[in-house]
């Protein structure tokens, strides 16, 4: 889908991405030479399809989580499904690897530690989703240098990423 | 009245990024398959023929051979594989770069909806808008064939098998993500109708140039347990009819045996319990055939058509 602006005979680029309720999706399309701006709106069957292809218009701020569709689209998503792997420990402030110990709050060089207010959260988090959500904050903070993960920071990290839900 | 470009004559780069994340989609699947020798699918286009039994106990007889094997259930509507291989209930390791499929007793690869559902007698379904099912439903399940497919560690496979839900369009479901697949075994019976069914599948296979393309004939003949005498189940020989009208070469007839059945239903393939009964014998026949054809495509011989 291609958006053409007729007065300036120039494709109107992506521009915002907003959610703005009743299943609604608002794609703003602008013109790159007179600056016209439009809003694509559809209605909730729409916003499905494309959500059903596993795509985000404007682009994925996180990269696809491994069973990404299935896990955020089954009803009845079994709790016990997923066993999180050492590499994503659960509980709060556990080790990142080889079983060394590391106790909440604990910010050690490298290692991203989860407090145990923000483990606590993330454990109410459904179990069916719950490796992808926190590999999603993970990522988020390794990527800026954050060494522990607060509720805060999760906070932080859901705006900027815009994980509706999450 | 003024001209407007076509879509193509418009540049792409819209900074909508939607074929980007497509494009990736097939990126990550590709990767994925290469690292597997041979994907075969079991499919049919006709419903109650026996697909998932069969296609349970060819995994367990080709893994018995030391083969790497995987088996994808791309039923998301009515998974059974999980069951037949021995691993109800399931727990998959969940990881970065992918989910880890769960291991049969068998030794067989297995990802299957029934792991992901908590409750054994849910119908399928989705958390979105009940109105215009129709309208994103099929891609949906589509994509999360794909995630089967793609999204899980398989590693090195010799062969990964899929077991195809009836229905053509789920054939073709599967060749719009796995264009150039290796085998695909055209289950049917020895009936007129099966024989009616299939072939439009035959002719679907042969319309996407499938690398090899064999019949299987199940529910061929009953042995009586106690005499041993042969009858038949059905009227006909449509399997033996299609054979001859497409030049697609039956490669296994399959005796009907309620063991087989039985032990599919206890998650114990009857290949493994009872090699020798009669329909075992015929799947081993079956999985030299399709063991031999694993690596044809790509040694560059000529596929075998039957004709």
């Amino acid at each position: 889908m291609k958006f053409l602006c007729l007065d300036c005979d120039d494709i109107m680029k992506f521009a915002e991405r907003q959610l703005p309720g009743d299943g609604t999706l608002a794609a703003v399309f602008k013109c790159g030479s007179c600056g016209r701006e439009m809003a694509m709106l559809t209605n909730p069957m729409e916003t499905q399809l494309v959500s059903s292809l596993g795509i985000k218009i404007g682009g994925r701020e996180v990269p696809a989580q491994p069973m990404e569709l299935a896990r955020t689209s089954l009803e009845g998503g079994r709790d016990e499904a997923f066993v999180l792997s050492e590499d994503i420990p659960l509980t709060s402030g556990a080790p990142a690897a080889q079983g060394e110990e590391a106790s909440p709050g604990e910010a050690t060089a490298g290692r991203i530690v989860w407090t145990s207010e923000a483990a606590g959260r993330l454990e109410r988090v459904p179990s069916f989703v719950r490796g992808m959500v926190k590999r999603i904050y993970t990522d988020w903070a390794r990527e800026r240098g954050v060494l522990e993960i607060t509720p805060d920071i999760m906070d932080r990290a859901r705006t900027e990423l815009g994980l509706e839900g999450m | 009245m003024r001209k407007i470009r076509t879509y193509q004559d418009v540049p792409h780069d819209t900074g909508s990024g939607l074929l980007e994340q497509v494009l990736d989609q097939h990126h990550r699947l590709a990767e994925r398959l290469a690292l597997v020798r041979s994907v075969v699918a079991i499919a049919s286009g006709k419903g109650g023929v026996g697909k998932s039994a069969i296609t349970a106990n060819l995994a367990a007889a080709l893994a018995a051979r030391g083969l790497a094997v995987g088996a994808v259930d791309a039923d998301l509507n009515g998974p059974s594989l999980g069951r037949m291989l021995g691993v109800s209930g399931a727990r998959l390791a969940d990881r970065a770069s992918g989910v880890e499929p769960a291991r049969s007793p068998s030794g067989v690869r297995v990802m299957s909806m029934e792991f992901l559902q908590e409750e054994e007698d849910a119908p399928l379904r989705w958390r979105e808008p009940s109105m215009g099912r129709f309208i994103w439903q099929s891609t949906l399940e589509t994509g999360v064939l794909r995630e089967f497919l793609g999204d899980v560690e398989w590693g090195e496979l010799d062969i990964l098998l899929v077991d195809v839900p009836p229905g053509t369009d789920k054939i073709a479901r599967l060749l719009e993500l796995v264009p150039d697949l290796d085998q695909m075994l055209l289950v049917t019976t020895p009936s007129e109708t099966s024989r009616f069914v299939v072939s439009k599948s035959v002719r679907m296979a042969r319309e996407a140039a499938v690398g090899t393309v064999a019949l299987v004939s199940n529910m061929a003949g009953h042995t009586c347990l106690e005499c041993g005498h042969v009858s038949d189940l059905f009227a006909g020989d449509g399997a033996k009819r299609l054979e001859e009208e497409s030049g697609v070469p039956l490669w296994a007839e399959i005796p009907f045996d309620p063991r087989l059945g039985a032990a599919t239903d206890s998650g114990t393939p009857l290949v493994i319990t009872d090699p020798d009964a009669d329909s075992s014998r015929a799947i081993l026949t079956l999985a030299d055939r399709v063991e031999e054809h694993v690596g044809i495509r790509e040694d560059g011989v000529v596929e075998e058509t039957g004709s």
